[in-house]
């Protein structure tokens, strides 16, 4: 048997809410197929299964909050089967059945707070049920108490609540996450930053070589190149690619880029473009599109919330030559890039215009210095003259 | 040659592709000579997008050196409703 549980879906998670199944009870899952939805305080998140096997129990109902690590369902892997024919299952079929889950909320949008707040076993259950947080409630009975009248007073002004968060709720919540990420970075890493400025003239005239001879639906960015560049630098400076945890950092063997992306209606998320070092540009550029479609639609995948291990940010959109950005832990180093814009050069003794972009590094320097720091921004410059071999 | 009625259905199908590249973008008020992305939060992914949408909705060929031809809504449809070879 396998437990499926409530994932880890960005470094100040600590739980969520089940949207929806995306599988009955029955159902044959694979190993990374999408098996439930769940809303984050950040984005609705399409959730992968770890597991093969068939679904036995789906335990967690939708519209339950609960903490990470809940287990949601349980699924029977490949070659077992119900009655437990191998090992000791069969002795103690009970042990299949998992420890019943920790106490969930049914109130949409309300933290699980049991015991702290003065309410009535009735009031409560009522508030669950009219979909409202007793929370925000001025009591009225003893010792300031909710009651039923409270709730039902409560009820004829509160808004129906279709799902657990929505627009300016969402987007209030979402600020939140990011405060509390950008706030803990500043507080507990020690940046260092460096920057450097990149002649972007031989990569620009290969990708609009490039170009000309792609239909437009296969035509490539510029920020393509960067992120496959920085991606490959990686594989020279390996300990900027690496996790902080439990004070030493790890280094990630696979290189998954975190690619910030603003959001419509505010607020950005930065999942990430799985093995970018190893894809070609054609399909690191279909990738990149369809993460941005996502991420915009709300539908991202739990493994691109969670394993990114560097992250690059392009403020060149809005206009910025220059970004020095704010690590997101538990990753140890972000890389900027600015706007590309014409400047006097000097090559070869002669003075010439060229398009050129600023690359900055941000680094965690518990885990390197600004020598090795210097180093990966160099292999980035070295890597953007050959664009062919990228 | 086109009618206005042709016009005003080409700006129409224009419009409804800009509308689901920005879903928030306030197209009624949308000014016609400036470029999309002065008027909306566009990136360059975002255009490409609408490259890549006028491509399938008008089957044309838009080569990447005629993109800031296509920047504003007069510039596409001066190109859209040009007579074509």
């Amino acid at each position: 048997m396998a437990d499926f549980v409530m994932p880890t879906l960005g470094a100040d998670m600590t739980e969520g809410t089940l949207v929806q199944w995306k599988k009955r009870e029955g159902d044959h899952v694979s190993k990374g197929e999408i098996i439930a939805e769940v809303d984050t305080e950040k984005a609705a998140i399409d959730v992968e299964c770890h597991a093969t096997g068939v679904i036995e129990r789906l335990i967690t109902r939708p519209g339950d909050k609960v903490p990470v690590g809940t287990i949601m369902a349980v699924i029977r892997e490949n070659g077992q089967t119900t009655t437990g024919q191998t090992g000791p299952q069969a002795v103690a079929p009970q042990a299949t059945v998992p420890a019943p889950a920790p106490r969930v909320d049914r109130v949409p949008g309300s933290a699980p707070q049991p015991g702290r707040l003065r309410i009535s076993p009735a009031a409560r259950k009522l508030a669950a049920e009219r979909g409202i947080d007793p929370k925000g409630l001025q009591g009225t009975g003893p010792e300031g108490a909710i009651t039923l009248e409270d709730i039902e007073g409560a009820a004829s002004v509160a808004p129906e609540l279709p799902r657990p968060a929505v627009g300016a709720d969402r987007q209030a919540r979402m600020r939140q996450t990011i405060a509390t990420a950008m706030a803990r970075s500043k507080r507990e890493i020690p940046h260092y930053y460096l920057s450097t400025t990149i002649d972007m003239g031989p990569a620009i005239a290969w990708l609009s070589e490039a170009n000309q001879r792609r239909p437009v639906t296969e035509r490539l960015l510029y920020g393509v190149l960067l992120i496959k560049a920085v991606a490959l630098a990686l594989r020279q400076v390996p300990e900027l690619n690496a996790l902080w945890k439990e004070g030493q950092a790890i280094r990630s063997e696979r290189i998954h880029i975190g690619t910030a992306i603003s959001l419509r209606q505010g607020g950005l998320v930065a999942p990430a473009l799985h093995d970018a070092d190893r894809l070609s540009l054609s399909d690191l550029m279909k990738n990149f599109q369809d993460l941005v479609k996502r991420a915009r639609a709300g539908s991202l995948r739990s493994s691109e919330m969670s394993d990114p291990t560097m992250t690059v940010t392009s403020l060149g959109e809005q206009g910025v030559e220059t970004v020095f950005g704010v690590i997101y832990p538990p990753q140890v180093a972000l890389v900027g890039f600015g706007k590309i814009v014409e400047r006097p050069w000097v090559t070869h003794g002669q003075v010439l215009p060229r398009p050129v972009i600023m690359a900055s590094l941000s680094a965690d320097h518990r885990v390197t210095d600004g020598h090795r720091g210097g180093l990966f921004l160099s292999e980035i410059d070295r890597l953007l003259q050959k664009p062919q071999s990228l | 040659m086109s009618t206005t009625t042709d016009v005003n259905e080409t700006k129409g199908r224009i419009l409804r592709l800009l509308g689901e590249i920005a879903p928030e973008a306030e197209v009624t008020t949308l000014r016609p000579d400036v470029s999309f992305r002065d008027q909306f939060d566009l990136d360059s992914m975002d255009f490409l997008n609408f490259v890549v949408a006028l491509h399938t909705e008008f089957h044309v060929e838009i080569p990447e050196a005629d993109y800031p031809k296509y920047m504003t809504l007069n510039g596409c449809l001066a190109q859209l409703s040009a007579p074509r070879s």
